[in-house]
C-alpha cells in the first residue's frame, strides 16, 4: 500500500489545536493527493482535551490514526502528550510544548504529575521539546503559539514553505499576519536546530 | 461567503460539502434544529444566498416547514441529530403515505460511540420503519454528491429520503471537487388530491400504495449504479456502507467489496450473487445487524457479522483488526501513569453556575433537561438529578411531585423550553402541579455551539427577529408565579427560589445572565477576581463551587486568564478575601 503519513495534534481546548490542524491539513491538500482530517467536537465549554487525527498520502481511506502507527504526535500540553502517546508508533517522535495546564477537577484533587517526559522517554520516542510559549512571549504576543508548534513540526514534514506561506497568508487574518509569519519561521529555526541536535546524537 | 469555483478540489468537512452538495442540487429550502454532529449543515448552508435556511424551534416544526416546501414542488431539506428524528417521527412515518412533489431529504447524523449524545441509536432502521429509502455517504465527497443522487432518487419516486450521515462522516475533512448550481428543473406542483394528501381518512388505500411503491424502488435499486462492487482477490468478500466502508478498506485492501449507497431497500438479488460468488463474506457495519440481519432472513448462511464484530460504539481500523485477526490495538498508558483526565465543566462565569448553587442551597430534587446545564448534575455543584432528552424536566417534575416528592424543582435551558417544554408547562398548570421551573436563559443554544433560537431575536441568517418573550409566554400559560432573577447575585438567586418553591401553585424562574460566548458577551472587557492571601483561610469554599478559574491546590488561586469577573467566588468565600483585581 502507498505511503501515508499519520500526525496527531494534541492540547486542551482553547490552545489552537484546531486552528493549526486546520492549516495543516491546508497546507497538505496543495501538495498531496489526499488528505483526511477528523477531530471530535461539540463540546462547547473550554478547557476538555482535544485531539485532532491527520492522515495524507496518495490513498487514504480512514481519517483516523490507528494506535501504534502515529509518525508523529504534536502535544500542545505535556500531559496530554501522555494521553494520546499510544497513538504513536514505537520510537516515534513526539513534539511536546513546553506547557502545563492543571486539568480542571472535579473529584479529590491530585497535583499536576511529573516525570511525563521521562516517562515517554523511557518509552523509547524520540522527544522533541518546543519552547513555543517563551518565544511567543519574545515576539510580543502570546497568541501566536500554535504558529510556533507548526514552524518546528514543519521541518520534519515534505511540505514546501511555499505551500506554508500561501496557507497562512489565506487563513489568518490580515492584521495578525505578520506576528504570526513571524512565529511560524521562528519555529521552523527551532525545528531544524532540534533537528540537528538530534542528528548529531546530541 | 465566496463560492468555491466549479472544478476545484478542496478541503472540506462532511457537514460542509452536503451544504455544498445542497447549493449543487438546487436546493430551495432547508430547514433543522441544532444538535451535535449535524449542526453545521445548516450553519454553512445559511450562507448560501440562494437557500433559504432557517432554525425550526424543534425538529418537527422544522420537518414540517421543509415537508410543505417539497409538497409546494420545490426541493427542501430538512437536517438533525439522530435524537431530532425521534422528535420529528411522528411526520417522518406519516409522509411516505403520501409522497411528495419536489424532492424532500431528512439528513440524520448518527453518533456511534456517543461522543455528544444521551443515547447510541442506529437510525437506519427508521427507513425501514417509514418504507423511505436511505443513503449512507462515506466522505467528505461522497456527502455532496450523494446529496443530489438521493434529490434525484425523491422526486422519480416522489418519496422522502433519508440521508444517514455519522459523527465521523459529518466531522471528518477531505479533498472535494465542487460543481456547479443546477436549478431544480422539475415543474411540478402541488394538486388539490383529497384520497392523496389527507393521509388519516384514506391511510388504507395510501397504504397499499406505499408497499406498491417500495416494491418498485426495490427493484429498480437492483441496478443502481452507485452500490458498487469493487474487485479484488480472496475468497473473502465484504459487504459494507457509510464511514465503516474506510476502515474495512484500511484492513482489507485487496479484498472484493460491495460498497453500497443506498442501504435500504437493499439490493437483495445482487447481494445472494455476491454472498454465491464468495466462500465467506464479512458485512462490516457500524452498531446495529441492519444489512446483516435482513441478509440472514434470505437464507444466506456464508455471513459473518455481529458475531466478531461489535454492536456498540464507533469502529476504526482498530476494531476491524481486533475483530477479524485477534490484533490488539496498543492500549493507553493509563495502566502505568496516572493521566488525570479533563472532564467537562461549566465555562468560568457560565451563569448556569449561580442556578445551581442556589438550588443547591435549598436541597432540593431537580429534574433536568440537555444543555451546557446538564454538567449542574457533577461535583462539586451536584444539583441535577435526573436528565434524559429535550423537555423531558417540566413533566417529570410534576411526575415526581404527583408521585410525592414534596419539593421538586425542574431546570430547562431556554433553546430546550422553546423546543420542548412549553406543552409540559401548559400541563402543570391545567392539572393543578405545584412544580417549579427554572428557564436558564443564557441567550443561546449553548451546548451545539451557540446558535440562535426564537429567543435570541435573530435567525439563522443572522437578520433581526420578533424576540419571543419568555416572560409573557409563560404568563399567558397561567403560570401567575412568575420572577426573573439575577443568578450572579447568590441572595436574589437563592431568595427567588425559595419563594417559588414555597408558593403553593406553579411557579416560574427565569435566569437572565448571557452565556460567556452570547453574542456582544466574547468581546466584552472583564476584570479578574483576585484572591488576598493574607485574609484567605484556605478553607477551599471557593473551591467548591466548580469554576475552572478557580485553580485546585492548598493555597487556592484565580487564573487571571480564565477568569471572567462573575463574582461567585468573591460571594462564596466568608473572609472577604476576594474581590476585584486592583481592590483585593
Ligand atoms: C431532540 C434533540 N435535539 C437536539 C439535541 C442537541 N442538543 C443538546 S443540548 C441542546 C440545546 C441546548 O441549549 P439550551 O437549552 O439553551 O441550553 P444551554 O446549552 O445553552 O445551556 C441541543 C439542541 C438533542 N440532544 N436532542
Ligand atoms: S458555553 Fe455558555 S452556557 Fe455553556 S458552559 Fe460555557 S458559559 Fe455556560
Ligand atoms: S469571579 Fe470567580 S467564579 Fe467567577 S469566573 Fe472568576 S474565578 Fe470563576
Amino acid at each position: 500500500m502507498s505511503q501515508v503519513t499519520n500526525i496527531l495534534l494534541c492540547g486542551v481546548g482553547g490552545q489552537g489545536v484546531l486552528l493549526a490542524s486546520e492549516v495543516l491539513a491546508l497546507v497538505a491538500a496543495e501538495e498531496k493527493a489526499e488528505v483526511k482530517q477528523t477531530e471530535v467536537h461539540g463540546v462547547a465549554q473550554r478547557g476538555g482535551s482535544v485531539v485532532s487525527h491527520l492522515r495524507f498520502g496518495d490513498k487514504v481511506y480512514s481519517p483516523t490514526v490507528r494506535t501504534g502507527t502515529g509518525d508523529i504526535l504534536v502535544a500542545f500540553e505535556r500531559l496530554e502528550a501522555v494521553r494520546y502517546g499510544h497513538y504513536v508508533k514505537p520510537g516515534g517522535l513526539m513534539l511536546i510544548n513546553d506547557v502545563e495546564v492543571m486539568p480542571g477537577q472535579i473529584g479529590d484533587y491530585k497535583p499536576y504529575p511529573s516525570g511525563i517526559i521521562e516517562f515517554l522517554g523511557n518509552k523509547g520516542f524520540a522527544l522533541q521539546s518546543i519552547p513555543a510559549t517563551a518565544k511567543a512571549k519574545e515576539l510580543g504576543n502570546p497568541r501566536v503559539s500554535s504558529l510556533i508548534i507548526l514552524g518546528a513540526l514543519s521541518a520534519h514534514l515534505d511540505l514546501s514553505a511555499k505551500a506554508w506561506e500561501a496557507v497562512i497568508k489565506r487563513r489568518i487574518p490580515a492584521k495578525l499576519l505578520d506576528v504570526n509569519l513571524k512565529a511560524f519561521q521562528a519555529g521552523v529555526e527551532i525545528g531544524k536546530s532540534m533537528a540537528q541536535a538530534a542528528a548529531a546524537g546530541a | 461567503m465566496t463560492l468555491p469555483s466549479p472544478g476545484q478540489r478542496i478541503l472540506m468537512a462532511g457537514n460542509n460539502a452536503i451544504a455544498q452538495g445542497a447549493y449543487e442540487a438546487g436546493v430551495y429550502f432547508a430547514s433543522g434544529y441544532p444538535g451535535t454532529p449535524s449542526t453545521e449543515v445548516l450553519e454553512i448552508i445559511s450562507q448560501y444566498s440562494d437557500i433559504r435556511a432557517q432554525w425550526g424551534a424543534n425538529e418537527k416544526v422544522a420537518f414540517d416547514e421543509a415537508m410543505g416546501v417539497a409538497m409546494s414542488g420545490k426541493r427542501a431539506l430538512c437536517s438533525m441529530k439522530y435524537v431530532g428524528l425521534n422528535v420529528a417521527a411522528d411526520s417522518f412515518m406519516v409522509f411516505p403515505f403520501a409522497g411528495t412533489v419536489g424532492g424532500f431529504v431528512v439528513i440524520s447524523a448518527d453518533d456511534p460511540g456517543m461522543y455528544s449524545s444521551q443515547n447510541e441509536q442506529d437510525n437506519r432502521y427508521f427507513a425501514r420503519l417509514a418504507q423511505v429509502p436511505m443513503i449512507e455517504p462515506s466522505d467528505p465527497q461522497e456527502a455532496k454528491d450523494y446529496l443530489k443522487l438521493a434529490f434525484e432518487l425523491s422526486e422519480q419516486f416522489s418519496t422522502p429520503v433519508l440521508y444517514r450521515t455519522s459523527m465521523r462522516v459529518s466531522h471528518s475533512k477531505g479533498m472535494v471537487t465542487v460543481g456547479e448550481r443546477t436549478e431544480s428543473v422539475s415543474d411540478k406542483k402541488f394538486v388539490k388530491d383529497v384520497p392523496n394528501w389527507v393521509v388519516p381518512i384514506f391511510a388504507k388505500s395510501l397504504r397499499a400504495k406505499l408497499d406498491a411503491k417500495i416494491a418498485r424502488i426495490t427493484e429498480f435499486v437492483e441496478s443502481y449504479p452507485y452500490n458498487r462492487i469493487e474487485d479484488g482477490s480472496g475468497k473473502i468478500g465484504i459487504i459494507t456502507s457509510g464511514a465503516s466502508y474506510t476502515y474495512a478498506k484500511e484492513i482489507f485492501p485487496d479484498a472484493p467489496v460491495f460498497k453500497l449507497a443506498l442501504t435500504y431497500p437493499l439490493p437483495k438479488q445482487k447481494i445472494l450473487d455476491f454472498c454465491a460468488q464468495h466462500e465467506q463474506v464479512y458485512v462490516i457495519e457500524e452498531l446495529e445487524p441492519f444489512m446483516e440481519e435482513q441478509i440472514r432472513a434470505w437464507g444466506v448462511g456464508n455471513i459473518v457479522g455481529k458475531d466478531r464484530l461489535p454492536r456498540t460504539g464507533e469502529f476504526s481500523a482498530d476494531v476491524l483488526a481486533k475483530a477479524f485477526f485477534e490484533e490488539e490495538p496498543v492500549t493507553d498508558f493509563a495502566g502505568e501513569f496516572d493521566i488525570i483526565a479533563r472532564p467537562p465543566q461549566l465555562c468560568p462565569g457560565c451563569p448556569h453556575r449561580g442556578a445551581y448553587l442556589a438550588l443547591k442551597k435549598a436541597g432540593v430534587l431537580v429534574t433536568g433537561d440537555i444543555g451546557c446545564y446538564t454538567l449542574g448534575a457533577l461535583p462539586p455543584l451536584g444539583a441535577m438529578h435526573t436528565s434524559f432528552c429535550m423537555g423531558a424536566s417540566i413533566g417529570n417534575a410534576f411526575g415526581f411531585e404527583i408521585g410525592g416528592t414534596e419539593k421538586v424543582a425542574a431546570v430547562i435551558g431556554d433553546s430546550t423550553f422553546i423546543h420542548g417544554g412549553i406543552p409540559p408547562l401548559i400541563d402543570v398548570v391545567y392539572n393543578g402541579g405545584n412544580t417549579t421551573t427554572l428557564i436558564l436563559d443564557n441567550r443561546t443554544t449553548g451546548m451545539t455551539g451557540h446558535q440562535e433560537h426564537p429567543a435570541t431575536g435573530l435567525t439563522l441568517k443572522g437578520q433581526e427577529a420578533p424576540r419571543l418573550d419568555l416572560v409573557g409566554l409563560v404568563k399567558a400559560i397561567g403560570v401567575e408565579h412568575v420572577q426573573v432573577a439575577d443568578p450572579f447575585n447568590q441572595k436574589e438567586m437563592y431568595a427567588s427560589v425559595k419563594e417559588a418553591l414555597d408558593h403553593n401553585g406553579p411557579s416560574v424562574i427565569i435566569t437572565n445572565r448571557p452565556c460567556i460566548f452570547a453574542r456582544g458577551e466574547k468581546t466584552r472587557p472583564k476584570t479578574p477576581y483576585v484572591i488576598n492571601e493574607d485574609k484567605c483561610t484556605q478553607c477551599g469554599a471557593c473551591q467548591r463551587i466548580g469554576c475552572p478559574g478557580v485553580l485546585p491546590g492548598e493555597q487556592p488561586r484565580i487564573d487571571e486568564v480564565t477568569c471572567t469577573g462573575c463574582s461567585l467566588c468573591a460571594q462564596a468565600c466568608k473572609f472577604d478575601a476576594i474581590g476585584l483585581k486592583g481592590d483585593a
